[in-house]
């Protein structure tokens, strides 16, 4: 089976690499990339772990081959923080506790991040909602979901 | 789990990716949104030798009313659907099926032509499309052709395209006024199949019966059901509480269930009895708002 080449805008950066059919994106990005912030939990796309933004639309990138990607714009929980300065959802997730072990956290601030972005104020049942496909075993989604308010305000405050 | 090899293929016309399938016959698949695809692959449920991305085909992707019909392009996403004013707010059978289809992350690559074609009684849009009477368009070879709705599930796991053909287009009669819709389903937790799930769609004449309906049963069976006793029970009947007893009754009856992790067959067979009253019943309160 052949070689294909993929180029991604990947926060925000060109790369084009070679790549096998059956790669999937989120071993792309952790093995060959080598950014292993995404996570791969269930590997079965129910746990949200390895959520990605393509073209600013979260989805898991273990249910999707590499060149599903090409030519897209992609964000990872690395592409999150500017100049050194955390994105208001990951503020959020260390002021409110919104993690314990962290192995969800970057899938949730990813779908989180697209959730915001549709809807900037959302309430308690529509965050619900919203992080449904994404599943936390430890801390509780209590703490999470304070954790996207907390974001929510402050990107409003921001965008005032 | 990584999947077995494959030779990725991506064209950008609906032609090549029909000479592809021709070429590579049975060793191919078709590659949509791909979260029943590639979960399969992983499990090697599925081993196809060839994979064709139709994401690369433009002017697959739509939602729009021409000719008396609701006309959805094979590739939009089930997100789509439920980010469009138009479905909200004049196909609310369609709107609360998607907000059933898996989860947001799902539901922003699923398709509904792949929802469709996959063949899958467990899936949500089948028993939709059935109450709404939709017609499938599939592109092959020899051109396009239609297929109703009621022909499309011919047995399990299998649809009627031929496997050279590609889903191209679903078209659902425009509702007239006094029409309502709903989905009702039962999930054990977000994202799981139904463990029954029932979908109604319905219109009513001037003198206040029920003109039309749809009742689409989804997985209670080897494909997804219509249940034509309910329908023949309610058509041309002002519905009252003991009508709606029945016809739950009736599609009970029409369901087929099996015993699974999900439940029993009779509790299957409740649940369809009691969803399709509330389904009726919503549909009802909602024909009465519509125009």
């Amino acid at each position: 089976m052949s070689k294909h080449t993929v180029t991604i805008e990947l926060n925000g950066s060109s790369i084009t690499r070679e790549v096998d059919s059956r790669l999937l994106l989120v071993h792309f990005l952790r093995e060959e990339l080598e950014m292993t912030g995404t996570h791969i939990g269930c590997d079965t796309s129910h746990c949200g772990a390895c959520t990605v933004l393509i073209d600013g639309r979260s989805v898991k990138s273990c249910t999707l081959f590499t060149m599903q990607a090409n030519g897209k714009s992609l964000t990872t929980i690395e592409g999150m923080e500017t100049e050194g300065k955390l994105h208001p959802l990951q503020e959020g997730f260390h002021e409110e506790h919104g993690l314990q072990c962290g192995f969800c956290t970057s899938g949730m601030i990813m779908r989180a991040a697209e959730l915001l972005e549709k809807n900037p104020n959302p309430n308690e049942e529509e965050i619900r909602w919203g992080i449904s496909g994404n599943l936390c075993r430890c801390t509780g989604y209590v703490n999470i979901i304070k954790a996207v308010q907390y974001a929510a305000e402050k990107m409003q405050k921001e965008a005032a | 789990m990584i999947p077995p090899p494959f030779e990725y293929l991506n064209p950008n016309q609906l032609s090549e990716a029909i000479s592809l399938l021709q070429k590579h016959g049975e060793d191919a698949k078709i590659l949509a949104g791909g979260h029943s695809l590639i979960p399969a692959m992983k499990l090697r449920f599925a081993l196809p030798e060839y994979l064709i991305d139709i994401s690369g085909i433009e002017g697959m992707d739509y939602l729009r009313e021409e000719g008396g019909q609701l006309r959805i392009g094979a590739m939009t996403r089930e997100s789509s659907l439920e980010e469009s004013e138009l479905i909200s707010e004049k196909y609310p059978l369609l709107l609360d099926t998607v907000k059933m289809i898996a989860d947001p992350q799902v539901r922003n690559m699923a398709t509904v032509g792949g929802n469709l074609a996959h063949g899958d009684p467990a899936n949500d849009h089948p028993a939709t499309m059935i109450a709404l009477r939709a017609t499938v368009m599939v592109e092959g070879p020899k051109g396009s052709r239609e297929i109703g709705i009621d022909d499309f599930f011919p047995e399990f796991f299998t649809t009627a395209m031929d496997p050279n053909e590609i889903l191209t287009e679903i078209r659902i009669p425009t509702p007239p006024s006094k029409s309502g819709g709903a989905y009702l389903k039962i999930e054990r937790k977000v994202g799981d199949f139904a463990t029954a799930a029932v979908a109604c769609q319905l219109c009513f004449d001037a003198g206040g019966a029920i003109e039309q309906i749809g009742i689409g049963l989804t997985n209670v069976g080897q494909t997804p059901i219509r249940s034509t006793k309910a329908e023949d029970l309610l058509r041309g009947e002002t519905p009252n509480d003991n009508l709606l007893q029945e016809a739950g009754l009736l599609a009970a009856d029409d369901s087929d269930p099996a015993d699974d992790l999900r439940g029993s067959a009779g509790y299957k067979k409740a649940l369809v009895n009691e969803l399709t009253q509330r389904a009726i019943r919503i549909s009802i309160e909602r024909s009465e708002r519509s125009r």
